[in-house]
């Protein structure tokens, strides 16, 4: 009786497991398909691609899309743009963050949880777009690479983060230890805490990186100086808001090699920006998904 | 005594604060003037709610408050049960390697831009050269109606690029609350001869409510600010009938055109208001129906 009920049951399991994997190949699937798409389109022929001939393979293989791309003076300098700021500004960030957080973190820095608050309360509540565009207008980096830099240097969510590692991975005991030996906060931080940090440093680093490289909303806010722009104000120029300039247009031929041309720069765009981030992930994604899990504990 | 230090440490990150968060946090006071570009914020004058009254006057205030709400309770909607759903069935696979392979794929998307995400979708509905429209004249041999310029299939798009993009990364934090569910529970309940079926509804669904309900309060309560550059990107002449929402409507009025930065600014406030009070509300909600809370 026992046996044939386990037998059933292992049965029933069996079509369980089943549906599952099948119901999660149909989503990965989902989920790629547009992806290897785009990566055959970007390799296939300007003619294949805007008569609709790629499917899955690239079809017709070529390189011109890449050369178009690294032809474009504006995608060569955004690129170099997007570079620099996700550096700097990376390096401003992080080091903003970590000095919030550590005094932050330490249970007997009086008035903590009045200045907990104050970086709190940004997390619900904010100037909105007009007010911040004011201040940064009236502080003259309008048009300067400040602009990009400067506003959300610190995200009151990866300070958080940072704090929660700081409270939960470094001893008090260690800091005991120090004080005795009447070291300051100052070197605690930088020859004790900092050196255990790297987990959380790496795990911030590569939060801000990504946010950097991805940013488009205050270069679109606050640049028109098109030798400032990023990456991504470029990417929505030819991606998004493509209009022919029908100067440009001479016969219909030329027109029809212009235009599968353009559709192909287009995937080919979307593969080279795309790149250095999605590279780059197989090798930090268990930080990335410490991060979410350091962040998720309630700080 | 050694406080000092730690005091001198937070100083630059406090500044930083209070200029970038704060400061524009005063300038909402626009809000409530005429502002006058030479008299600056502090110098304009004091006209009351006129900009409030005139925005719920207008025509735009009904079409901009129905499409902020219409795109987020479905963002919400749709949005937030499929990661749970993705992660239990993620979790029931015992195949060590097909669940890597799952989670690494779907991790994917999370990490492209919204313009590149935009820039994406715009291609794939492309009526001319989009796969979508490939497949649909494959399959029907007819082409494909136009979908980017039309207003109903707007909010459509919307979420389910977000779905495509985020459902794997968002799954992350219930995956990992189901990796902590104890074994002898499994264990037992198998003992007992429940399916593998059973112990999802019985043992890993009520494992990940928690965190779940954190994450519902979080999402409620964020649901009126719906972000400003996936919408505006998605924007076309056509579709503007509900795609024009309250954050890009606020840039608009404030940025293009006449730019009226007082009445943009009091656009601007009238949501944030309602986000704010949202967020407390739901807050309130969940600490009354479970322990679970963010403050």
């Amino acid at each position: 009786m026992f046996l044939s009920k386990k037998r059933l049951g292992s049965r029933n399991d069996e079509v369980f497991y089943f549906v599952t994997n099948a119901i999660l190949a149909v989503i990965t699937l989902l989920v790629l398909y547009p992806l290897i798409y785009i990566v055959s389109a970007s390799f296939s022929s300007p003619n294949a691609v805007s008569s609709g001939k790629v499917i899955l393979f690239p079809v017709e293989f070529s390189l011109e899309g890449y050369e178009a791309v690294f032809k474009n003076n504006m995608i060569v300098s955004g690129y170099a743009n997007s570079l620099f700021y996700t550096i700097a500004g990376t390096v401003i960030n992080v080091g903003l963050t970590l000095i919030a957080a550590y005094p932050l973190s330490r249970k007997d820095l009086p008035g903590k949880n009045i200045l907990m608050f104050i970086f709190s309360f940004t997390m619900i509540f904010n100037g909105g777009i007009i007010p911040n565009y004011i201040l940064i207008r009236d502080l003259g980096m309008i048009n300067t690479r400040w602009a990009l830099l400067l506003p959300g240097a610190i995200s009151v969510y990866n300070m958080i983060v940072t704090r929660t590692f700081f409270q939960s991975n470094i001893p008090i005991e260690l800091y005991e230890a120090t004080s005795l030996d009447g070291g300051s906060d100052f070197k605690y931080f930088t020859s004790v805490v900092l050196p255990l940090s790297k987990a959380v440093i790496a795990v911030i680093s590569l939060f801000y990186a990504l946010s950097h490289w991805n940013a488009f909303f205050n270069a679109f806010l606050y640049l028109n100086n098109k030798s400032l722009f990023p990456l991504q104000i470029v990417l929505r120029d030819i991606l998004i808001s493509t209009s022919i300039d029908p100067s440009l247009v001479l016969d219909p031929e030329t027109m029809a090699a212009r235009q599968g041309l353009a559709d192909l720069l287009k995937y080919s765009l979307i593969v080279v920006a795309s790149a250095p981030m999605i590279c780059l992930y197989p090798f930090v994604q268990k930080f990335f998904i410490k991060g979410v899990m350091i962040g998720s504990i309630k700080g | 005594m050694n406080r000092r230090q730690l005091y001198i440490m937070l100083l630059l990150p406090i500044i930083y604060i209070v200029v970038f968060s704060y400061v524009p946090m005063l300038g909402l006071q626009i809000a409530f003037k005429k502002f006058d570009g030479n008299a600056g914020i502090w110098g304009s004058q004091w006209i009351g709610l006129q900009n409030f009254i005139k925005f719920f006057n207008s025509y735009q205030f009904e079409r901009v408050l129905k499409n902020t709400l219409v795109v987020s309770v479905y963002h919400l909607i749709a949005g937030f049960p499929i990661p749970i759903i993705f992660a239990l069935l993620i979790n029931a696979v015992r195949s060590k390697r097909y669940k890597k392979a799952v989670q690494m794929i779907t991790y994917v998307p999370h990490f492209i831009s919204v313009v590149v995400l935009v820039g994406i979708t715009l291609q794939m509905f492309d009526s001319r050269i989009g796969l979508v429209a490939t497949i649909y004249t494959l399959l029907t041999k007819q082409p494909m109606p136009e979908i980017l310029g039309n207003p109903s299939a707007f909010p459509h798009l919307y979420v389910w690029s977000g779905i495509w993009q985020n459902t794997g990364w968002n799954s992350i934090i219930y995956i990992a609350a189901l990796a902590g569910v104890d074994s002898e529970l499994h264990e037992a309940a198998t003992v007992d001869g429940a399916s593998r079926l059973k112990r999802v509804f019985y043992i890993d669904l009520p494992s990940i409510i928690p965190t779940a309900t954190i994450l519902l309060i979080m999402n409620a309560g964020k649901m009126m600010s719906v972000g400003f550059e996936k919408v505006y990107l998605l924007q076309n002449p056509l579709n503007l009938r509900t795609s024009e929402i309250i954050s890009t409507y606020v840039y608009k009025v404030g940025l293009t055109g006449f730019s009226d930065f007082s009445y943009a600014t009091a656009i601007g406030l009238f949501n944030s208001v309602i986000n704010f009070l949202l967020i407390i509300i739901v807050n309130q909600i969940s600490k009354k129906i479970s322990d679970s809370s963010l403050w």
